[in-house]
């Protein structure tokens, strides 16, 4: 199954593949949240390199008709339709992006920091400390 | 009743855009007259004409009628399709109320816990959240629901990010739901794309026909995965789950108890979708998917997320865990494949709507009182504030299941479903774990009524403008365990629209 000629036949799905496995793994493993929404982007990415690849026709060209509409019947066109998916998709990415971009800037000014474990540190003092002030109410009463 | 061919006449007959245009058009409209006392009557006018034409649209399809809108005239599969059917228009429905009556409510809440500032932003954000949750519902393309997920779902993030004036928490709550939640979309459109990939079409009943004429290929089951993973994060299907208790806890209230009647229940109908009209339920690998995974998650959902509700000293915490356990039912119902339990699942997903709704809202009226929805510090309340703490006691019993309410209808068929295919350990499941939910919520009933109130507070009653929303949630939760018929035959010919998929609906 894995002659070399299944695995260059399939590059695009390899490259799909790496790049979205890079990304996810930088969302999930990375502490900084910049960092994170980096993975994030690649993730996106290699996501929309899978979608305009499989637009992709052997021997095609650009799916722009002439202006005098004569079609020639042999000329064989790219599927258009997954580049205008994922038009859509990108101003998708870019909205997401900017909105956790602009998390980040009020989490900093918050928090003051931007790393995952010290945020999770300033956390779980808030809850220490509600719970001193309003802890267990069923314990103590009865 | 034939599938009407598509001729766009009348008003009428656009009802099917209608609905989603009219809260998309309100939200632009908000940002641009920058005025608040506007903003607020543009969307309650826009929200209250969506439940008009929601209303319309059930009229139209509720004995199994289905109605197909081509948008701009380019008939599908090429165009995109708008196609209501009798599953769609109940949550269309639900959406389209449960939005409206929160508006009024939100008025005085947001007051409290959000900046003046940005109270025009609020209500842009809601009706955007609101336009791509009925979007999600109407549509007929896959990639369409994409599209109208990304706009919920990141109008939601900035929903939840507004409860930073009372809580800073509510900031990484929504960095951390926008992270899984586009993981989550992410994984839906890699699934959309190899469902095109297989099948070359985006238009939900073309993919449909497709899969029943030549079997599913593994790209198709490829698909099947991503789509069932990525619409689960947003679902929170239980290991999925971890986004939701934060977001709810730290969302303004008006927020909560909006999102936590609408937004998981729209991405459980999307799931629903996929797993009935598109793909077809009577593949193996989907059976396997369903009974093997979906089922045991959902049981465990229903224990352990309960049990960490008896253990928090939070009220909106702990609802936030009892509506992960709430899922878990609801997921229960599918994966019990029949139209029983379909129709259970669906009447439990409506119930728990309206009955969570009510419940968030009492929540954020607790706050708006004493600062924090903690045990502790809403201790006595029954004694001052004797309208809200009841309206808790009566969602509550519905959370539990009493009879008389709504959530005793849903939990009975579920039962019944559960009997009807033999499978006795099940049914007794369902009935276990509402003990657990008796358990937290008679926790909160003690902290209300049999506590003495923290000294040297005065509080009165709540404001009229959020007392009368909560209780139309909380007699909504009642009449609807009475009268019984009318959402029990709107979700049997919805399961059964659902079960026959895109190939039958039309042709009754």
């Amino acid at each position: 199954m894995f002659e070399l000629d299944f695995i260059l036949g399939h590059m695009n799905y390899w490259l799909f593949t790496v790049l979205m496995m890079i990304g996810l793994y930088n969302v999930v493993a990375k502490g900084n949240l910049i960092k994170k929404v980096v993975g994030l982007n690649l993730f996106q990415a290699a996501v929309f390199m899978f979608y305009i690849s499989i637009g992709k026709v052997t021997g095609g060209t650009a799916p722009i008709f002439p202006t005098d509409m004569k079609i020639d019947p042999d000329v064989v066109y790219s599927n258009p339709l997954p580049h205008v998916l994922i038009l859509t998709a990108i101003v998708v990415g870019i909205a997401t992006t900017s909105l956790a971009l602009a998390l980040i800037v009020r989490i900093r000014e918050e928090f003051d920091t931007i790393e995952e474990d010290e945020i999770l540190e300033i956390e779980t003092e808030m809850v220490r400390k509600e719970n001193q002030a309003c802890g267990d109410v069923m314990g103590g009463a009865t | 009743m034939s599938e009407q061919a598509h001729v766009a006449r009348t008003l009428a007959d656009h009802l099917p855009i209608l609905v989603v245009l009219v809260p998309f058009l309100a939200a632009p409209m908000i940002v641009l007259l920058g005025s608040r006392i506007l903003a607020w009557i543009i969307a309650f006018s826009a929200s209250l004409t969506t439940v008009f034409i929601a209303i319309l649209l059930l009229l139209q399809v509720h004995e199994g009628g289905v109605i197909s809108y081509h948008i701009g005239g380019w008939a599908p599969p090429m165009g995109i399709e708008y196609r209501i059917d009798a599953a769609n228009a109940i949550v269309l429905l639900l959406i389209a109320a449960i939005g409206t009556i929160v508006l009024p409510y939100a008025v005085r809440s947001i007051r409290h816990e959000i900046d003046q500032k940005h109270h025009t932003l609020f209500y842009t954000a809601y009706m955007l959240c609101f336009t791509g949750l009925l979007g999600m519902v109407a549509t007929g393309d896959a990639f369409n629901v994409f599209v109208f997920l990304e706009i919920s779902s990141l109008s939601t993030y900035v929903l939840v990010a507004m409860g930073a004036k009372a809580d800073k928490r509510a900031l990484s709550a929504a960095y951390n739901y926008l992270i899984m939640g586009t993981i989550g979309a992410t994984f839906f459109v890699i699934g959309i794309g190899f469902l095109y990939a297989g099948t070359g079409t985006l238009n939900m009943a073309d993919i449909a026909s497709y899969i029943s004429a030549n079997g599913a290929d593994r790209t198709i089951k490829t698909a099947f995965a991503f789509i069932m993973v990525g619409m689960g994060l947003k679902v929170a299907i239980f290991p999925l789950h971890q986004w939701l208790p934060n977001a709810y806890t730290y969302a303004p209230s008006a927020v909560t108890s909006f999102l936590a009647a609408t937004a998981t229940k729209a991405a459980i109908y999307v799931l629903l979708r996929f797993m009935f009209s598109v793909f077809q339920p009577d593949f193996l690998f989907e059976m396997n998917a369903i009974k093997g995974i979906m089922l045991p998650l959902a049981l465990v959902a229903m224990f352990v997320a309960s049990l960490i509700a008896v253990f928090q000293t939070d009220f909106k915490r702990m609802l936030a865990y009892s509506s992960i356990a709430q899922i878990g039912y609801i997921l229960v119902g599918i994966a019990l494949l029949s139209t029983t339990g379909l129709s259970g699942a669906i009447v439990h997903l409506f119930n728990h709507g309206i009955t969570k709704a009510a419940l968030f809202m009492a929540v954020g009226i607790l706050v708006l009182r004493s600062g924090s929805s903690f045990y502790a510090r809403i201790a006595g309340m029954g004694k001052i504030m004797p309208f809200t703490s009841f309206a808790i006691v009566l969602a509550g019993l519905s959370l539990i299941g009493v009879p008389g309410t709504a959530g005793f209808i849903s939990k009975w068929i579920l039962v019944q479903a559960a009997i009807e295919q033999g499978w006795w350990p099940i049914a007794l499941a369902i009935v276990a774990s509402s003990l657990l939910a008796v358990i937290y919520v008679w926790k909160v009933v003690e902290v209300l009524y049999m506590k003495q109130p923290a000294e040297g507070l005065t509080r009165k009653e709540a404001p009229l403008s959020m007392l009368v929303p909560m209780w139309i949630m909380t007699l909504a939760t009642i009449w609807f365990g009475f009268d019984t018929d009318l959402a029990l035959t709107a979700a049997r010919s919805a399961a059964d629209g659902l079960l026959n998929g895109f190939t039958m609906a039309g042709g009754h």
